[in-house]
């Protein structure tokens, strides 16, 4: 190992070769602020462009002052933090940002989450002393993200994110000077772009530039009508992320709060997507055993591998970047759609009810699930089977809306019959959960044993691309998993070229899957967080009585009133789907 | 072949081109072939002469006389009265601004007087669009003798000991980058030439390339042998239509005799060399943008170190040197590393070539070596401040380089020297100011340009010098605030110490270099609304002596906006609230009596 | 035209067209250069003054002499021509009359080779359209 030895504040450090003096800096607890950079690890995030120029410090025998984040340490260095140049220059810096920002803070939807207001207030800036014109850009409305522009201060995060992590290349610089900004190419709208609305851009963005599109205000008014019936369901991840928006710990499971909340919210049936994650295995397995099965028996046409289509921003993207490969993923419905189309089938003859009387709202980690629930196949007549998504975050917001003191709530249960779910639904929400839980039912389906041990480890982690080999008493399955689209394109590249050994693939838009979602409280670059919340959704699950999907009784109920079985007629209506070629469909408007 | 007893040069660089210099060539080829003389005499287009100034230039060889100022009309006359009857054409003449005598001989003009042409040796001397005039001048044996008698290594070191700085504005010694290059060890290597020539007003990179084309593929060979590159990228804007023209006849004719390609001078090495066009923003010229902008991207600069020897291009090791620095390639090698070093200053070895522009009478592209002072280039070879007037301040170094004065001027001109008193060398952009102008006007000129070209990625150039440019605006519309000039100085200061590139940390030099050296019209600005130099309108005021008004009413019918008011026969007055300082009064006034105050 | 293999090909490439631009060069330094100036008005034509510059031109270069041959208006000795002006590096002009292709032979061979004076030269002092 290659060591260098300098000075910060006059204090010794000792670092690894190639170390950058921010990262020197804090390892000896000096925090030099920030603003455009970020890196989470493990995540193929890496933000740096030395753009903003918060981070300066003085390096002794250096001419001009060094971004901390893009400068490598060097023997013998000897760097000042805050010196009187430097702390002029950051001032500078910053006022020279806020000069350009509008000063909305009071009605901004990341106020008190935003990392410039986070700045301004750390470095006491009180007057802006460089104050002019204020550059602007058009805003921009989709179903899900909505982009403020001339909030924008060109970190560059949301760009890393789009092109580097995601490969989706919607975001990117354009114009020059005091008018660049981060847009889709030619003015096009988001709407018309090949977005996949996953939101990690949102995720990153350190100002209220881009945040979700708010339907708290539909959700309430939902609650407030005496002729609907309002269901809610909650993602898997998303109990595992809520309690830090009440200043809990991160990777405190908060099921039981959020089920108290939501009843004291208002909502007539607190239900659980969990539940309809269960069901998604039921025909999701019981796809892949049939298409295995065929191949098995030299079936020439039957295509392997079978991808996972529980993510609406995956399935956007294959849509748009590999439409000649829309036959190869599994067909069911996402669990959020798969929970509307029973919602407003099964669960409102129960009811006696007609589907239009109920609102069917989902509370997701996600921001692609607001434009899934838009798409036209998911309605009846007009009617959508989920009618309004709301993130993580838009919850939090509804429940401090409504007074109530999370932290103090007492836990309740869900409500049967679609309130009901296993541990293998509850590891939807994490990279590789999604494939546990089929190869769970799958194997014991196949084998027709019960499984001895029903944790695969070998599935688990945090690595955006893995690769493991189970064995179905003989048969070797192999799987491939990978979450983040850039990752997940590389898997798709070798399917398309038909270098692909595997049998089946899990992915996940996100990285780390729907605990690390665009509609998440925001991590603010701290990977350690996401791990936590995977560490949460383990313990649930480890937790549950029932753990395989397929022995869940409310789901052996639904089948046994209402769907026959599995890849049933009814079950191909209600739960099945199908894709489209959106490859033309991007458009300049 | 035909053999010539004479050769008409007419310029074919771009300014010329624009005033029909090549309607003159088809003019004088007619004229030839009327009189029968097709073979005795030969026109020959070629590059920029660099009088600029007094083009469209033609030059008669071999009596050496140099018409300036031709029309495509005077073309019959070049041939019925010089070429046949051996009379010069006067009318066509230099005339001497001072003597006021014809000059004939281009070598006693004192445009040319002080010059020496290295980089610019070719350009307007040979037919850049036919190799066997470059090779005739000796081209192509640089290349040859170096593959055929010289390791990499061993030229590396004649390009270190020449002494040969960067010429694009950086001054990094060339032979030290070729030498990086050379030691970073890829399985593929660049060279890129760059003629992304951005400063306002600089053409010398484009003429090089129009006039002389083979010099810079001759050296870029040459590099690309030395650091180990088989492949070459020229970087050239768009908006150079001539240049690439040219280039493109160039690297055909290589290509043809087998000067680029596989297997040059059957020693295996094998270069060649293709353009990439850019289009036209200044920060491309920075090579880290330069290279991004070839690469597909935006064209922004990166933090360095990752130096481009280490990973440029496609993140192979690439060496970037402008046209200039190329161009001076080929002649080290011919004439010697000592002989080069002979020439210029100690630590700037070797000539410059600026754009000489501005209020001087002599504008034009001019060669000098380095050392040069100030005063020889503006007021010997720049013949002096036009109209008489004063001289005033020098701006070196394009848009981000400094105004000096008066003080400077005995300063001799080289990398370290211009740099030490506020400005620099740049890619060799030269301005002359006199009286008249206001250098705060000047200061928010050149930050328009930087405002305009910045590339928006990091916060000082981005926001930074907007801001800069709004006080300065501000300024010189009279709403200067007590306290701006300390924002003012603070802000440009902390751009330089924080902004990302040289663009960037460079743009606040005309702000800084005006402030330091001309304190006294900022203050009048700021303290007693008042232009100095009476060129900020809105600092003007249009005032009528009531001694010398007769009250004739002229002014008073002629203003479009009736801010001049007074009885007939009686003195007028001027309501300077209304007045919108259009001029108009002045014009029209017989007795002198409206001036501006 | 056929490829350049190696460094003599291009030497000899260069050689052979050097002539391309001699001319040229030479005007960038005529001070040191023999110059030639061959009466060319209508006189002198009439008289031969072409064949004689033709000459003039191809015999310095055959004998490799460096030297600018260039034309001028009439002198004004009408009665002597062809007439030509020939100046030596570092000399005063000297004016030849009655320059037939024998006699241009004669000019080279003695005067601008070996410097010694040869007959028929005209001494009257005059000036030249080059105002010095």
């Amino acid at each position: 190992m290659n060591l260098v030895k300098l000075t910060i504040d006059n204090k010794p450090v000792v670092v690894e070769k190639g170390t950058t003096l921010l990262e020197a800096a804090k390892s000896i607890g000096v925090n030099i602020p920030s603003l455009c950079y970020m890196k989470m690890d493990d995540m193929n995030f890496e933000n740096k462009p030395g753009g903003c120029r918060v981070c300066v410090v003085e390096v002794e025998g250096r001419r001009n002052l060094a971004p901390a984040c893009k400068t490598e340490c060097m023997e013998g260095m000897e760097v000042h933090t805050h010196s009187v140049r430097v702390i002029n220059a950051r001032r500078t810096v910053v006022e020279l940002i806020l000069s350009d920002h509008p000063p909305e803070c009071l009605t901004c939807a990341k106020s008190g989450e935003c990392e410039l207001q986070d700045l301004a207030q750390n470095l006491g800036i009180r007057e802006i002393h460089y104050t002019g014109e204020q550059s602007t850009y058009k805003g921009d409305q989709s179903p899900a993200i909505i982009r403020e522009m001339d909030k924008c201060i060109m970190c560059r995060r949301c760009e890393t994110a789009c092109n580097e992590v995601q490969t989706v290349g919607v975001l990117s610089a354009v114009n020059r000077g005091f008018e660049s900004v981060v847009a889709p190419a030619f003015e096009m709208d988001l709407d018309h772009s090949v977005c996949t609305y996953c939101g990690q851009c949102v995720a990153v963005c350190p100002t209220g530039a881009l945040t979700e599109r708010d339907y708290t205000w539909k959700v309430i008014e939902a609650l407030v009508d005496p002729a609907k019936t309002v269901v809610v369901q909650t993602a898997p991840a998303v109990r595992a992320a809520l309690g830090e928006a009440f200043g809990m710990e991160a990777g405190n499971l908060v099921t039981g709060k959020m089920v108290a909340a939501l009843r004291k919210l208002g909502f007539d049936y607190v239900f659980d997507t969990d539940f309809a994650a269960d069901l998604t295995i039921m025909e999701e397995g019981t796809e892949l055993l049939d298409r295995l099965n065929r191949h098995l028996n030299g079936d020439q046409d039957v295509k392997l591998p079978i991808l996972t289509s529980c993510c609406p921003g995956w399935v956007k993207f294959f849509e748009h970047h590999f439409p000649e490969m829309k036959d190869v993923p599994s067909t069911a419905k996402s669990p959020q759609q798969m929970f509307g189309s029973i919602a407003k089938s099964y669960f409102a003859k129960k009811l006696d009810k007609k589907r239009e009387d109920l609102v069917v709202v989902s509370v997701m980690p996600c921001l692609a699930k607001k434009y899934e629930c838009t798409r036209e196949e998911f309605s009846v007549n007009g009617d959508a089977d989920v009618n309004v998504s709301i993130s993580t975050r838009e919850l939090a917001q509804l429940i401090r809306n409504a007074n109530i003191d999370f932290t103090s709530l007492t836990d309740e249960n869900f409500d049967n019959p679609l309130g009901e779910s296993t541990g293998a639904s509850v590891i939807f929400g994490t990279t590789g959960g999604v494939i546990e839980a089929a190869v769970r039912t799958a194997y014991e389906v196949h084998t027709g044993k019960t499984l001895e041990k029903v944790d695969f480890e070998e599935l688990r982690g945090m690595e955006g691309s893995r690769k493991a080999t189970v064995d179905f008493d003989g048969l070797k399955l192999n799987i491939g998993i990978a979450h983040g689209l850039g990752n997940a394109r590389k898997l798709l590249e070798d399917v398309k070229s038909g270098k692909s050994e595997f049998h089946a693939i899990e992915i996940m838009a996100c990285p780390g899957g729907c605990i690390g979602g665009g509609g998440q409280p925001y991590h603010h670059g701290d990977v350690d967080i996401l791990k936590k919340r995977q560490r949460a959704i383990y313990e649930e699950d480890a937790g549950k009585p029932i753990r395989k999907s397929h022995e869940n009784p409310f789901i052996q109920e639904l089948y046994a009133e209402f769907l026959g079985k599995p890849l049933s007629d009814l079950s191909h209506e209600l739960l099945h789907t199908h894709y489209f070629d959106r490859k033309k469909k991007a458009e300049v408007k | 072949m035909a053999k010539y007893k004479n050769h008409i040069l007419v310029c074919g660089g771009t300014g010329c081109r624009a005033s029909e210099s090549e309607a003159i060539a088809s003019n004088l080829n007619a004229s030839l072939s009327e009189n029968n003389l097709q073979d005795d005499v030969q026109v020959v287009r070629t590059g920029c002469f660099g009088f600029c100034e007094k083009g469209p230039v033609v030059k008669m060889v071999p009596d050496n006389t140099f018409y300036v100022h031709v029309a495509p009309d005077d073309a019959e006359d070049i041939v019925l009265e010089h070429v046949i009857k051996g009379r010069k054409v006067e009318r066509l003449l230099y005339v001497d601004p001072e003597t006021k005598e014809h000059v004939s001989d281009s070598r006693h003009m004192d445009f040319y007087k002080k010059q020496l042409r290295i980089a610019l040796r070719n350009c307007g001397f040979i037919n850049p669009e036919n190799i066997d005039e470059y090779i005739a001048r000796d081209g192509y044996s640089a290349l040859g003798t170096i593959m055929e008698e010289m390791t990499p290594e061993a030229a590396i070191n004649v390009v270190k000991d020449s002494g040969l700085r960067g010429r694009g504005g950086g001054g990094f010694p060339s032979g030290l980058k070729w030498e990086l290059t050379r030691k970073s060890e890829a399985d593929q290597k660049y060279v890129v030439c760059n003629a992304d020539e951005g400063d306002p007003g600089a053409f010398m990179d484009r003429s090089i390339l129009e006039g002389d084309p083979h010099s810079v593929l001759e050296a870029m060979a040459i590099c690309g042998y030395c650091i180990g590159a088989d492949r070459g990228l020229i970087y050239i804007r768009a908006e150079y239509p001539l240049a690439i023209k040219r280039l493109k006849i160039a690297i055909e004719q290589a290509r043809d005799y087998g000067l680029l390609g596989n297997d040059i001078f059957g020693t295996g090495f094998n270069f060649d060399v293709e353009i990439r066009y850019g289009a036209g923003a200044f920060v491309c010229g920075e090579e880290t943008a330069l290279i991004h902008s070839m690469e597909g991207l935006r064209g922004e600069p990166t933090v360095k170190p990752p130096f481009p020897a280490q990973s440029g291009y496609k993140e192979k090791p690439t060496n970037v040197n402008n046209v200039e620095t190329f161009a001076n390639i080929p002649a080290i090698f011919l004439k010697g590393a000592d002989w080069f070093k002979k020439i210029g200053t100690e630590k700037s070895p070797g000539t410059k070539v600026f754009a000489l522009a501005g209020k001087v009478n002599n504008v034009g592209l001019i060669e000098v070596p380095m050392g040069t002072t100030l005063r020889e280039v503006i007021f010997d070879i720049g013949g002096g401040i036009k109209g008489g007037k004063k001289f005033k301040a020098v701006q070196t170094g394009g848009p981000s380089g400094g105004c000096l004065t008066e003080d400077h001027l005995d300063l001799a001109i080289d990398y370290d020297g211009l740099l030490a008193s506020g400005s620099m060398m740049g890619s060799g952009g030269m301005i002359v100011m006199d009286e008249d102008d206001c250098m705060v006007s000047v200061a928010k000129f050149y930050l328009d340009f930087t405002v305009e070209e910045s590339c928006g990625k990091c916060t000082p150039c981005r926001v930074g010098n907007k801001r800069l440019h709004e006080m300065l605006d501000k300024i010189t519309l009279g709403q200067g605030e007590e306290g701006d000039l300390t924002r003012l100085r603070n802000l440009a200061n902390v751009i330089k110490d924080t902004a990302l590139c040289g663009l960037g940390q460079t743009s606040p030099n005309p702000v800084l270099s005006t402030m330091d050296n001309f304190p006294e019209e900022y203050q009048s600005h700021v303290k007693e609304s008042k232009c100095p130099a009476g060129q900020c309108r809105a600092l003007m005021q249009y005032v009528i002596n009531s001694k010398l008004c007769v009250g004739c009413t002229l002014c008073s019918r002629v203003c479009p906006v009736d801010a001049i008011s007074g009885e007939k026969k009686l003195p007028h007055v001027i309501d300077s609230s209304v007045c919108i300082k259009c001029g108009a009064c002045i014009e029209k006034c017989k007795f002198g009596a409206i001036s501006i105050q | 035209m056929s490829k350049v293999k190696n460094l003599q090909d291009l030497k000899k490439m260069r050689d052979d067209l050097k002539g391309k631009i001699t001319l040229r060069e030479k005007s960038d330094h005529p001070d040191s250069l023999v110059q030639i100036k061959v009466s060319m008005a209508t006189c002198g034509i009439a008289s031969g003054a072409r064949d004689t510059m033709n000459y003039m031109v191809d015999e310095l270069e055959s004998q490799a002499v460096d030297a600018v041959v260039t034309q001028t208006g009439c002198m004004g000795y009408c009665y002597a021509e062809p007439t030509i002006e020939v100046t030596l590096p570092g000399e005063k002009p000297v004016v030849f009359g009655q320059v037939d292709t024998k006699k241009a032979s004669e000019i080279i061979e003695k005067y601008i080779k070996n410097g010694e004076l040869v007959d028929g030269i005209i001494p009257d002092s005059y000036e030249t359209i080059d105002k010095k």
